[in-house]
């Protein structure tokens, strides 16, 4: 049986506000528009009405706004159809059925309750109604009625919504679609099966864990802070967390993740083209800022690799969301020709206090005491750059420049970037010579120009400038030299690494600029 | 049994992979009823045409409690380990 209606206060078609209970017996129906029993008894409750509005209330209660609306245009009946289109009450009357009609006491205590149309049973709740209210018969010939009707199944226990009103009702603060695994299913095959994992197991997101992630952040759980290509899926702080849950993140992590996919979801940062590019192109993640150490983020020795649970799950984390949000899936929209590890996880901390140039963040305009995430689109690394002999900064920005010209093809210049991973023992030598930023980017620039005609291609390699171009250039242009990078901001710096090992690192970049993928950094605000 | 939270943007439903199909029809054929009015009318029928075109199969009846809501998890349980096959019929 369904519950009592519980008291309410709905909007009707005609704009009225209507309130139960009164102080007066009541009638209340509810119906939803696209039920053919519904419809078909419209003239039963229009005559209901009729004979019993004047002392009794009757409400009659859709479940859609579009529908009452329709309902009315199609039938004009003599009653103003009230507007549950939030479910509110269908929900709590636990109704599974409409049709269904309840006879309410004036203390709006159920005397009796219909499902679906039986003719006898309303015939005879109108009879006893007329007696107990001593009006007249209901004028309607129950002859001309069909004898019964199943009625439908109310929109409020529709699967697809239901979950979210029931959560609505319980105050939770979550609304995705709910999964039941049955017991006699492995739970982590089931993850599998449905293609939410990158192929490593997966945490089950149970509700109770995505509440304790959604406890990481300030944010309104139901806020979209992205929309994600390619499917275009809406990214809310919700749906963050059952990945980041899944990904094995801490809750603490949470500002971290959210602000990464919002900075890969920007115009500039283009995360469609670096899914979608044959290159095998990912998001590489650098942090910056007091987070590092609240995370236990890892900055030193093996920063780049495997073993720090802050590291690895939060790029892990958003890279499910690009699968399960975005829709990026290998073979998909996805089409990496090799693939790529970056593509399971790449995220570090910059070692901020062995950086003697001061921060990636700060660089990018930020305050030393922010928090910021910087992304970068890397095809490829960290590639070592080895050299444990050179003394000067000249030197090792000599052999660095040397080595960055491999990217791609040592002929290929100024179509992509690089993310250099200086490691300490660089740093001091470096330092040894005072050398800064800006005098490493210009000495790799240096060390990499070389002029047109020994970029051309030839019986070595068909990568180059072709004959045509070549043929076309006079000596003055064949002469002009070309840099590796289009520009030295394409040079991006940072200092991570353990204090032992002369090998630094270098991520090889993607197409850059308006076609390709800017950097992003961008601060997490919340932690202000 | 576990529930999780969907990871994904809920564009397309859940899929379950469907059991493997048996070569032959033998064994115990369970016959649903999910107690929407009438649908009762449709299983007995599908019942005899299975029986009379498949003498050697044992049939047995279930009914959910309400067509509204999943059959209950004793239910399926009692299902699952008496029968080999289901047909489970909507009716409207």
């Amino acid at each position: 049986m369904p519950n009592p209606v519980p008291p309410f206060s709905l909007q009707s078609l005609r704009g009225k506000d209507v309130s139960f209970p009164s102080d007066r017996e009541s009638l209340i129906c509810f119906v939803k528009e696209d039920c053919p029993t519904c419809r078909e008894i419209v003239p039963v409750l229009a005559a209901l009405h009729s004979a019993f509005a004047d002392t009794v209330d009757v409400h009659i209660i859709g479940q859609t706004s579009d529908g009452n609306r329709q309902l009315d245009d199609e039938f004009g009946p003599p009653f103003d159809l009230l507007d549950d289109s939030t479910l509110k009450v269908s929900y709590a009357t636990q109704i599974d059925i409409v049709p269904t009609l309840y006879w309410n006491d004036a203390n709006g205590q159920p005397r009796q309750t219909l499902t679906g149309f039986v003719r006898d049973e309303w015939q005879s709740l109108s009879q006893e109604l007329a007696q107990a209210t001593d009006t007249g018969d209901v004028k309607l010939d129950w002859e001309e009625l069909p004898d019964w009707r199943p009625g439908c199944g109310s929109l409020s226990v529709d699967p697809l919504i239901a979950d979210k009103l029931r959560a609505k009702a319980e105050n939770s603060p979550l609304r995705a679609r709910r999964i039941e695994i049955a017991s006699q299913d492995d739970e982590v095959e089931f993850m599998f099966d449905q293609g939410f994992s990158d192929g490593l197991p997966l945490v089950p997101p149970t509700p109770e864990r995505v509440v304790r992630m959604l406890s990481g952040t300030r944010r309104d759980p139901q806020e979209v802070i992205a929309v994600m290509p390619p499917n275009m899926g809406e990214v809310t702080v919700e749906k963050l967390a059952i990945n980041a849950v899944m990904a094995g993140c801490k809750p603490d992590y949470m500002p971290v993740v959210l602000t990464v996919v919002e900075a890969i979801c920007t115009d500039e940062y283009n995360i469609h083209g670096v899914m979608a590019t044959t290159m095998g192109a990912s998001p590489v993640v650098v942090v910056n800022g007091p987070i590092r150490e609240q995370l236990g983020m890892n900055m030193k020795l093996g920063a780049l690799g495997q073993g720090n649970r802050a590291n690895a799950t939060i790029g892990r984390a958003v890279r499910l969301a690009i699968r399960n949000l975005g829709g990026a899936k290998p073979g998909g929209t996805e089409r990496s020709t090799l693939g790529n590890p970056m593509k399971f996880t790449m995220c570090f901390a910059e070692w901020e206090e062995r950086n003697p140039w001061g921060p990636l963040h700060v660089e990018k305009g930020f305050k030393e005491s922010d928090s910021v995430v910087s992304v970068f689109t890397m095809t490829s690394g960290p590639t070592l750059i080895v050299d444990q002999d050179s003394r000067t900064g000249a030197q090792l920005g000599g052999s660095m420049g040397l080595t960055l010209e491999a990217m791609f093809n040592p002929r290929a210049h100024m179509g992509t970037n690089c993310l250099l991973v200086v490691v300490p023992e660089h740093v001091d030598t470096f330092m040894r010579d005072n050398y800064s930023k800006a005098d490493i980017r210009a000495r790799i620039q240096e060390v990499t120009a070389r002029p047109i005609r020994d970029l051309a291609a030839d019986e070595i390699s068909g990568v180059g400038f072709k004959p045509e171009a070549i043929n076309a250039m006079d000596s003055d242009a064949l002469a002009r030299k070309l840099p590796k990078f289009r520009t030295e901001e394409d040079i991006h710096i940072v200092v991570a690494g353990s204090e032992a090992g002369k090998f630094s690192g270098a991520f090889h970049g993607w197409v850059t600029g308006e076609v390709g993928s800017i950097p992003v950094s961008r601060k997490i605000a919340e932690l202000d | 049994m576990t529930t999780i939270l969907d990871p994904t943007d809920e564009a397309v439903p859940v899929e379950r992979s469907i059991t493997a199909r048996p070569a032959e029809l033998a064994g115990a054929v369970a016959f649903l009823d999910i107690s929407k009015p009438r649908g009762s009318v449709l299983i007995d029928r599908l019942q005899e045409l299975l029986t009379a075109a498949h003498p050697g199969i044992k049939v047995n009846r279930y009914a959910k409690p309400t067509f509204a809501k999943p059959a209950p998890a004793e239910l399926r349980a009692q299902i699952l380990s008496e029968n080999d096959f289901v047909v489970e019929a909507l009716a409207d």
